[in-house]
């Protein structure tokens, strides 16, 4: 299947997506039609309820890891480089980058964009902002992606990096959340400071309860920005969120608990959007301990498990089956043809049997801190598991911790991704020799070879075959089991406009709802 | 009266101590506690180098007795120091909510407590009536009901018929009539989970006195019932009546995070929610100290006014 094809598919669902796939278009087609048709307008109070948000929540870039965190963001900043809805890159702070090698980056800063304190966007600002996340010192999330990075300095109006090696998806990279370009100071930026140079300018916020801004009135997109005023809501209760969007209190609201999708679309008050992405949910092994470290093992459980009704039961069908494929539908080199696994318990015991083994006991550590409903899914992995004669004991674990005792803790567990917009990204994150959040602890040659090659690859198909054989790699030798790709799924009043077309890059249209979406 | 003021300061003197060793206590909890600030706000970010290194930057590399000694010497000077999660004043993050905390406690208070001492006259007065029993069963149902259900239940008939809003959102301009009405439906939940205990206290404390000679010495006088509850009978009653309506006090100001939840009010319950998961030992403390001291200064104070209400207390001194 070629990239443009897949991509015209991934169009035509986005918006339209949970409708069809409930059943229900009658109900809901006509409302998402014609708010999808309509021309964006200004104006309007868009108030957002989210499922996320903490009293701990800060303004330090680095520290950045909830939902609540990363619209808030995207509601004041501006990065170097946006990704648009079809998944490309085009420029924001940075108007345009290039290399003649993959391992010098210039980056052409856009001159006449302002902070919302007056002050120009110049190179040193932008300089000051990546270095936040670099160095010895720095404590931010994404502190890996400038390991490569030997130099950072200002070249008249562009920022130039020079790697150690060749990365030709180096811009993507920079499309990060969490790189937020703020005014520094003495090559600093001041990570407690609300100032940016984004569509809206912070008028209050309370940790955990609610941020108020305003309308830039000096933006420099054209056509973006539409509402004149945003609320940012935290309503952790699912049912209090679901009460505050059908009782008009607030527009959008996050999260919906797959059970209660059929009642909200049977009052018709309120439009469902479900978005395919590259999220996914993992049950990752540690492949340096027995008895994970044996390939026939991982695939006995892997032929041990029902994607299919585990889409259907724990995603209420707002999802995809995935072939223990961490690239998803909507990255550029996904392996669509791959041969799929199915619940085959005789395919799970012959495994077992290669493996020296008549039947297998091993514990698999859950708590739903991994991802809303994992205890649910490792009870049903455990049932189907059990007809091809392996044991799987659920650990039910607390959610308070979970990330510091059991993720990479213990050799079976529960995990999520969110997915990521390249191929390198993704698979330098969580699948590299010695990555640190590599949680299956796997190597393989062949793989990390092929990742740092095709990184310089410049040939498209050698790329596209490269990155196929690396998604194959990780399918059937890999250490983790991945049912599923969970969809994004939000729920807007019938009066949100939205794009013909939903990024899929992250939740709420690439968190960018705040500046795309718009009042009709 | 001097008698009293010496139980007065020796009660605070007291109330300090309690205060000193629940923050102790709370302080080496948090300590027992797997993880710490550092990893949980990196969640699954969290590398070992990027742990360290925050942990470098808020000085958690100090040992806890070294930590709690910093603390202990910037709170008895009114510092409170800052929200080690977000760099926020914690004197600034509490204000807010522990306003919104005492607001809600007082206005549930406010509708709770008359009804329950009217409900509860009313009940003794009429023993085993229709209304007594109607009243009985009435509270105890609503007491047996979980929190949260209550909370749902009044959603579902007062919020999503758009009479009362199902989400409180008080900010620093709302009017007090406006407060009123968007508390409303957090405040009645709080109502409906406390007057049965307050009720049933006043129904017992009262029925009890009703047996004595000096109240069948008042009805041999032929007076009417309701004046010997109320003159009679009440007065000497009220000790256990003030010190039930104390407990539940301060159960509205410590222990309401369910219907905050529900309701989305900004409260301090959820804030020590939050600053437990995270391991925010600066705030759980500042909040673990408010909480101890609301129970310090209620038992107190229900002390002072049952003492109050009872002449031969005061008198023997």
């Amino acid at each position: 299947m070629t990239h443009d094809l897949r991509k015209g598919a991934l169009t035509r669902r986005g918006v339209l997506q949970g409708a069809t796939a409930l059943g229900a278009a009658g109900l809901i087609l006509p409302g998402s039609m014609r708010a999808a048709r309509a021309e964006p307008q200004r104006g309007g109070t868009f108030r957002i309820g989210l499922g996320h948000g903490n009293t701990t929540d800060g303004y330090d870039p680095g520290l950045w890891d909830n939902l609540y965190a990363q619209v808030f963001a995207a509601a004041r900043h501006n990065q170097l480089i946006e990704v648009d809805a079809d998944g490309q890159l085009i420029g924001e702070i940075a108007e345009s980058w290039e290399s003649d090698d993959g391992k010098t980056w210039v980056f052409h800063i856009r001159q006449g964009v302002t902070f919302h304190s007056g002050k120009d966007v110049t190179v040193a600002d932008v300089i000051a902002s990546l270095n936040h996340h670099r160095g010895d010192d720095a404590t931010s999330a994404i502190k890996q992606f400038f390991d490569p990075v030997v130099e950072i300095r200002a070249d008249g109006q562009s920022v130039v990096v020079t790697l150690d090696a060749p990365n030709g998806d180096f811009p993507y990279l920079m499309s990060d959340y969490h790189l937020a370009i703020m005014p520094g100071s003495d090559g600093k930026i001041d990570p407690t400071s609300t100032d940016g140079c984004g569509p809206y300018i912070v008028e209050s916020f309370e940790p955990g309860v609610q941020a108020s801004l305003n309308r830039n009135p000096d933006y420099w997109k054209p056509g973006r920005a539409h509402f004149d005023r945003v609320e940012i809501l935290a309503i952790l209760d699912s049912a209090a969120r679901l009460n505050a969007l059908m009782t008009g209190q607030v527009e959008l609201i996050d999260q919906i608990d797959p059970a209660t999708i059929g009642m909200l679309e049977a009052r018709n008050v309120a439009r469902i959007i479900s978005i395919p992405g590259n999220a996914h949910y993992v049950f990752p092994m540690d492949s340096r301990a027995a008895p994970f470290n044996d390939n026939n093992v991982r695939l006995a459980l892997k032929y041990a498990i029902d994607r299919e009704d585990m889409v259907e039961k724990i995603l209420g069908g707002h999802g995809a089956v995935s072939n223990d494929n961490p690239i998803g539908p909507a990255n550029r080199y996904f392996y669509a043809d791959m041969e799929p696994k199915t619940f085959d318990p005789d395919r799970a015991k012959y495994y077992l049997r290669q493996a020296g083994m008549d039947s297998l006991t091993i514990p698999l550590h859950v708590a739903d801190a991994a991802f809303s409903g994992a205890v649910d899914a490792g009870a049903l992995f455990a049932e189907t598991a059990r007809q091809a004669g392996i044991n799987i004991n659920l650990v039910r674990e607390p959610n308070d911790g979970y990330w510091d005792n059991v993720w990479m803790q213990k050799p079976f567990v529960a995990s999520y991704w969110g997915g990521r917009a390249v191929e390198d990204h993704m698979f330098t994150t969580g699948y590299a020799a010695g990555a640190a959040w590599n949680d299956s602890f796997w190597e393989h040659e062949r793989f990390n070879e092929l990742l740092v090659k095709a990184r310089s690859e410049v040939d498209e198909d050698l790329r596209r075959e490269m990155y196929q054989e690396m998604q194959r790699i990780v399918s059937f030798e890999g250490a983790v089991v991945i049912p599923m790709n969970n969809n994004y799924v939000m729920a807007t009043a019938l009066n949100i406009g939205t794009p013909d077309q939903i990024s899929a890059n992250w939740n709420l249209d690439g968190f960018r709802c705040v500046e795309r979406w718009w009042m009709t | 009266m001097a008698a009293l003021i010496r139980m007065i300061a020796q009660r605070l003197a007291l109330g300090v101590l309690t205060l000193f060793i629940v923050s102790v206590v709370i302080f080496f909890a948090t300590e027992l506690l797997p993880g710490d600030l550092a990893s949980t706000l990196l969640g699954q970010a969290a590398t070992p180098e990027t742990v360290a290194a925050l942990r470098r930057q808020l000085g958690l590399d100090l040992p806890a007795p070294v930590r709690y000694w910093n603390w202990l010497t910037g709170a008895l000077q009114g510092d409170f120091g800052v929200s080690l999660a977000n760099r926020r004043p914690i004197a600034d993050l509490i204000a807010a909510r522990l306003g919104n905390t005492i607001f809600l406690a007082l206005y549930a208070a406010a509708l709770a407590v008359p009804l329950a001492l009217i409900l509860g006259i009313l009940a003794a007065l009429w023993r085993n009536s229709v209304f007594d029993r109607a009243a009985n069963a009435g509270a105890l149902t609503a007491i047996s009901f979980p929190e949260f259900f209550v909370a749902y239940i009044l959603v579902l008939w007062l919020a999503q018929s758009g009479y009362f809003p199902s989400m409180v959102r008080i900010s620093p301009v709302s009017t007090f009539g406006e407060k009123l009405y968007m508390a409303f439906l957090p405040a009645l939940t709080l109502t409906l989970v406390v007057t049965a205990h307050m009720m049933r206290m006043t129904r017992a404390a009262i029925i009890n006195l009703m047996a004595q000679p000096y109240i069948e010495m008042a009805r041999l006088k032929g007076m009417s019932p309701l004046r010997i509850v109320l003159r009679h009978a009440l007065p000497n009653a009220l000790a256990p009546i003030i010190n039930v309506i104390a407990i539940n006090l301060a159960y509205l100001i410590t222990g309401v995070v369910v219907v905050e939840v529900v309701f989305v009010y900004p409260g301090l319950g959820q804030l020590m929610v939050d600053s437990v998961s995270k391991r925010d030992i600066a705030v759980v403390q500042a909040i673990a100290l408010i909480f101890a001291s609301a129970y310090v200064l209620l038992n107190l104070t229900a002390d002072v006014l049952s003492t109050l209400t009872n002449p031969r207390l005061m008198s023997k001194g």
